[in-house]
């Protein structure tokens, strides 16, 4: 039976899916968008009272689902759930790490090429600092190949192109080595050399001190102030009000949601790999806490106060792509020794990229090998055909990154929604919160607190649902809107939802070996 | 930087630090070894094909 090696293994592993790229690009934007410091009270309330409730349960109800040899979310949602409602829902834990792996890869393959780029000093914004960001924009349009849809090949080689062949293989080189050989012990060195990275960067931000004497305003202090001082949503009000804007507690929840990995079908497979013995309870906090100092201590400190520092207000806001592929490279240019801190940077983004893009495939493979009754080599062979010609899919249709927006939608934020309500309400009402208290205990260094059952069971799924309902009613009707229009939106989410039938079928196909695994054969209605 | 912000700054940072200075101190020092929670005869990897 497949298991992990060691505690610290598998807390590495878990932070390496949860930390990303929107730590370090997606957070800081988040923060100064919605109230500056006074936004981490409603982010603190979500850790809270939804992320960190959700993470324990996705843990609890893994490993519940390893002790009986599971490791994929249908089999182990159908095993708690004991209805076949839970494994067509379960199937939605396969879909998304299988959708998001088509999309993230590339993202990742972005971060590598601005790495290799700084490496071998190929980052040539121009010599007029007026020119930079538009020179940057450019840069990041030819790397990405957002003005057109095509392979960009234009006779050469196209060095995006390549790299995502070569990242590819690498993720799936490691997870063919195990869970063991692959993906821990590539952690265990990852997320230590991430960490250096990281620091390194930030140590040289913050000695920054006043770097162009013409303007002394834009210095470390003050950069560090536009991202933490507590600030209204208009300039007129105390800064308190902020948090009275429902708006300002759901981009809170929806961050602390997504940078936990909760409800993406990762963290329930990999507890999975536990044991009865193994402790879940302090494992989960402790991978939550690893991420969250990635988070707040690391992104939180450098990516917006860089960007002060040397482009002003104006230049240190916007969203992922915007701040990390457009705003940043501006900054290595005007920074002493950019093009080293450049790569490490653009380097770090690639190490928190690939330990969560490895984390995608280890759900896919479970899941095969458990309905299709096949060895590792076979699944990785299958999934590796999926995945690649769905990043083939997104690297052809660039153009406005429609196909990445679209399945980052549909696959990487709807139904993450959706897979964790089910899981609340599966792991507090269905499953039972007391049956769950009880299963924490097993193993357990430190106990749950007290409030975890009443909080999961109301607080939580009721935070969620109104978080969904208020997304999803800003959302959903101009998603719908370019749906219909057809084109690639609509060719994306028929991708979907053909792989959504084809892991029904293998589901359905597949119950037959679930059946022999199982020590309590009559609990499945074969 | 206002006094609010610096506020707000160390007390977001000392959380975290604490809690993840917390979580690794129970971890290690723990009954159960933090390094290892399986024996190598425990673990089958599945990597060989049969």
């Amino acid at each position: 039976m497949e298991r992990w090696k060691s505690r610290i293994g598998v807390i590495l592993a878990v932070a390496g899916s949860a930390v990303g790229v929107g730590n370090f690009l997606r957070f800081p934007g988040q923060v100064v968008a919605n109230g500056g410091g006074s936004f981490m009270i409603p982010y603190f309330a979500a850790l809270l009272l939804l992320g960190l409730p959700l993470c324990w349960a996705e843990w609890i109800m893994g490993r519940s689902g390893g002790e009986h040899n599971f490791h994929s979310c249908p089999a182990i949602m159908y095993k708690l759930g004991k209805s076949n409602l839970w494994k067509y829902i379960g199937a939605i834990g396969v879909l998304i790490p299988m959708a998001i792996m088509m999309y993230y890869i590339v993202i990742e393959t972005w971060c590598l090429v601005y790495a290799v780029k700084y490496l071998f000093g190929q980052i040539d914004l121009g010599s007029s600092p007026e020119q930079y960001m538009i020179n940057s924009k450019n840069l990041f349009a030819t790397i990405a190949g957002t003005t057109n849809d095509g392979f960009h090949t234009e006779g050469k080689i196209n060095i995006t192109f390549a790299l995502l062949i070569v990242i590819f293989s690498i993720n799936f080189y490691l997870v063919y080595n195990g869970l063991t050989r692959g993906i821990e012990k590539f952690c265990t060195y990852a997320m230590p050399l991430m960490g250096l990275c990281a620091i390194i960067v930030l140590f040289r931000i913050l000695t920054l001190g006043t770097p162009d004497p013409n303007i002394p305003e834009q210095n470390v202090i003050n950069g560090l102030g536009y991202m933490w001082n507590p600030k209204p949503l208009d300039n007129d009000s105390p800064w308190w009000t902020a948090l009275l804007n429902p708006q300002v507690w759901m981009s809170a929840a929806g961050q602390i949601f997504f940078t936990l990995s909760v409800g993406l079908g990762v963290i329930i497979n990999y507890a999975s790999y536990l044991s009865n013995k193994d402790d879940v309870v302090l494992s989960g906090l402790t991978a939550t806490a690893t991420n969250e100092f990635f988070e707040v201590c690391l992104g939180g400190l450098i990516t917006v106060t860089a960007a002060f520092i040397f482009l002003g207000a104006s230049g240190s806001q916007g969203g992922v792509f915007s701040l990390g592929f457009h705003t940043l490279p501006v900054v290595f240019m005007h920074m002493p020794a950019g093009s080293f801190f450049g790569f490490i940077w653009f380097f770090m983004l690639f190490l928190a990229a690939i330990t969560s893009s490895i984390s995608m495939l280890q759900p896919s493979i479970a899941f095969l090998e458990e309905t299709a009754n096949i060895k590792r080599k076979g699944s990785i062979s299958i999934l590796g055909i999926i995945c690649g010609l769905g990043s083939l899919f997104v690297i052809y249709f660039s153009k406005d990154l429609k196909a990445l927006d679209t399945l980052d939608f549909w696959a990487g934020t709807t139904a993450i929604y959706l897979l964790a309500m089910s899981q609340i309400i599966l792991f507090g009402w269905v499953y039972g919160v007391d049956r769950g208290l009880e299963e924490a205990k097993h193993g357990a260094l430190i106990n749950l607190p007290s409030w975890f059952g009443f909080v999961i069971k109301y607080v939580s799924s009721l935070y969620l649902l109104t978080v969904f309902v208020l997304w999803a009613y800003n959302n959903l009707p101009g998603y719908i809107t370019t749906l219909l229009k057809g084109g690639v939106p609509l060719f994306s989410v028929c991708i979907l939802a053909g792989l959504y039938l084809f892991i029904v079928t293998l589901i359905n196909n597949g119950q037959k070996y679930w059946s022999e695994k199982t020590s309590n054969p009559e609990d499945y209605n074969i | 930087m206002t006094l609010a912000g610096w506020i707000f700054l160390l007390a977001s940072n000392l959380f975290v630090i604490g809690l993840l200075a917390f979580c690794f101190y129970k971890c290690f020092s723990s009954a159960q070894s933090a390094d290892s929670i399986h024996s190598p005869l425990d673990i089958d990897t599945r990597d060989e094909e049969k």
